[in-house]
Order: structure tokens, then C-alpha cells, then sequence
């Protein structure tokens, strides 16, 4: 479904990260991956060499132009062009999760928003030089229809992020670009963990999802983010596909 | 390999991941209240641990992981 296929894909930090069940995946079906990080990148490069094969590492911080404006060259170092691109970036300052949502500043708020829904923009418009019609854009998403427990202005900026997908859906398909989200159940990833309060959705999710959930296999959202990529959803944009084991679907 | 030995390759691992003195990292010491590793550090520490020695620790396993000698009996334990 993947072979030959050149996919760049942004968020890996563990072996737990959902970019790296995605890049793990797409290299067993066929595909060429390329990576970028940010932050710890020696932490990004050991974890880059548990892949089944290698994947060069280009350094990437989303709210850094000079980085953004760079990135398409740097990725034509290793590929031609690129056939998807995998948004799994997100952020917000310890005040703005964990029930700090009546108090936390609004620099705290626009960090969270830059790095989490405008990146998505971002990463699209530097790798955009690269697409060729039929390309895939796909963005990890938490379900935003809702207010949930601790989840405070990172659920507004996954609010912003969805509509950023239908906006860039709008723009992008006229040169046959696809944007789509995923919107994943709860996986024990770095980043989740890092949420206070993080078990609420634990509990709550295990419980009520029709085909039940797994908070540790990350290979559903992987399967998903890839089919999205794929050529078979080819008439498929500004869509957010649930994969939650159908927790959104139901009531208690 | 001696629990020394562990110890001497975990020090190595500290100060490249975390910049601590190797001369600091005696089996007492916390690794965050003493020797500043922060979360993300430790992650990495772990990361280059497993690789290092050959072990396996697991995701749950590492909150038990306080000092540096807790890591050196879980590395000699796991090792065996």
C-alpha cells in the first residue's frame, strides 16, 4: 500500500511516540521515511535507530522560520519530493493544562496555540514545494467537539487545530493536496503523560469504547494515519477520522 | 560486569545525556533531587542505558528508579 511511497513524519521522542508506530510501519509496508525532531535531538537520533531501517533526522521547531523555510531543501538532500506528511506536534506550558484553565496567561495560552494548531499551517506551507497532487497531510487530533477533564487549552488548540485542517483542506485541494486529522483515543505517549490527571481519560475510555481501547498499541492510529496517506482515500479532505474504538459514538 | 563497573558506565551516561560530574554520581544520590535530571533527560539516560548494557527497562519500570544505585541493581539484575 506504501511502496516508493516518501513520507516525512514529525513528533517522534520514544519508542511510546504515535510518530513512531507510524514510521515503524510505513517502512514494514514499503515506504522511505524521513524524520525530523526537535529539542533533544540526540534523544530523537537514538530512538531513530530502533526503526527497522534508517531514517535521516533533520531538526525541526515548528515556531522557527528560519527552520521552516529550510526544510523543504533539507528534505530534497534525501528525496525528490515527499508523498505524505505526518503532524504529530503538540505543546502547552504546564499553566495551561492540568485545571489551570481560568488562570492561565495568554502567552502561555498563544505558545500552546503556535506549537499546536498554527504549526499544522506551518509544516504545510514549508513542505508544500514538495507535494505533488494526490499528497497526504495528516495531523494526530483529540476529539474537541467536547470539553474534557485537565485537557484546558490544549483541547482549545485541538478546537483550532481541526478548523485549521478544514481551512487547509479548502486551499490545498484545488492543487490536490489532502488534509485530514486523526483523532485518537488516549495512548500512554510522553506527551500524555505529561498531562496531570491523565488517568481520568484512562479509565473513562477502556470502559465505554464499543471495541474496547488499548492505552498502550499504538498501531491502530498508525494503521489509520498511513491508509490516510495511502492512495486509497484519495476523495477524502478536511476529514477527522475517529480512532478511539468508537468512544465518540456513544453516551454513558 | 561488577555493580562498579555498571555504576562507572552510568556516570559516563549521565554526564553525556545530563552534563552531570561523573565524581557526583555515587549510588545514594537521587537522580532528580540530587542531580537535576529532568524528565526528559532521564528518558534519554534510559534510552542510552538500554543500549549501553543490553537491557531492557521497561516504561513502568522507571518511575522505581530513584538513584543511581536503584538503576545499577535493576541494569545487574536485568543483565543476568
Amino acid at each position: 500500500m506504501l511502496e516508493g511511497k516518501r513520507l516525512l513524519v514529525t513528533g517522534l521522542i520514544t519508542e511510546q511516540s504515535l510518530a513512531f508506530g507510524v514510521a515503524k510501519l510505513a517502512q514494514e509496508h514499503g515506504a522511505q521515511v524521513i524524520l525530523t525532531g526537535f529539542g533533544r535531538m540526540s534523544l530523537v537520533e537514538r530512538i531513530a535507530k530502533r526503526l527497522p531501517a534508517p531514517a535521516p533526522v533533520l531538526e525541526l521547531d515548528v515556531t522557527n522560520a528560519e527552520q521552516l523555510d529550510s526544510l523543504a531543501d533539507r528534505v530534497k538532500e534525501h528525496a525528490d519530493g515527499l508523498d505524505g506528511v505526518l503532524h504529530s506536534i503538540a505543546y502547552a506550558p504546564p499553566s495551561a493544562l492540568g485545571g489551570g484553565f481560568l488562570t492561565a496567561p495568554w502567552e502561555d495560552v498563544a505558545t500552546a496555540l503556535h506549537v499546536s494548531a498554527f504549526s499544522f499551517k506551518s509544516l504545510a506551507m514549508a513542505t508544500l514545494p514538495l507535494l505533488s497532487k494526490g499528497a497526504g497531510i495528516v495531523g494526530m487530533d483529540f476529539d474537541a467537539s467536547q470539553a474534557w477533564p485537565v485537557y484546558d487549552w490544549m483541547g482549545v488548540s485541538k478546537a483550532t487545530l481541526e478548523s485549521t485542517c478544514r481551512y487547509l483542506a479548502r486551499d490545498l485541494g484545488p492543487k490536490g493536496i489532502r488534509v485530514n486529522l486523526v483523532a485518537a483515543g488516549p495512548v500512554r505517549t510522553l506527551a500524555a503523560k505529561s498531562i496531570p490527571g491523565f488517568e481520568a481519560f484512562e479509565e473513562a475510555w477502556t470502559g465505554r469504547a464499543p471495541l474496547g481501547w488499548s492505552l498502550t498499541d499504538s498501531e491502530p492510529v498508525a494503521k489509520a494515519c498511513l491508509a490516510l496517506l495511502s492512495d486509497w482515500f484519495p476523495a477524502t479532505t478536511g476529514e477527522i477520522v475517529h480512532v478511539d474504538g468508537g468512544f465518540h459514538a456513544v453516551g454513558v | 560486569m561488577t555493580r562498579d563497573e555498571i555504576r562507572e558506565g552510568l556516570a559516563e551516561i549521565l554526564e553525556e545525556v545530563a552534563g552531570v560530574n561523573p565524581d557526583d554520581a555515587a549510588e545514594d544520590k537521587s537522580f532528580t533531587d540530587d542531580l537535576d535530571v529532568d524528565s526528559l533527560s532521564m528518558v534519554e539516560v534510559v534510552v542510552a542505558a538500554e543500549e549501553r548494557f543490553d537491557v531492557k527497562i521497561p516504561d513502568d519500570e522507571v518511575q522505581n528508579l530513584k538513584t543511581v544505585g536503584d538503576a545499577v541493581s535493576f541494569i545487574e539484575k536485568a543483565g543476568k
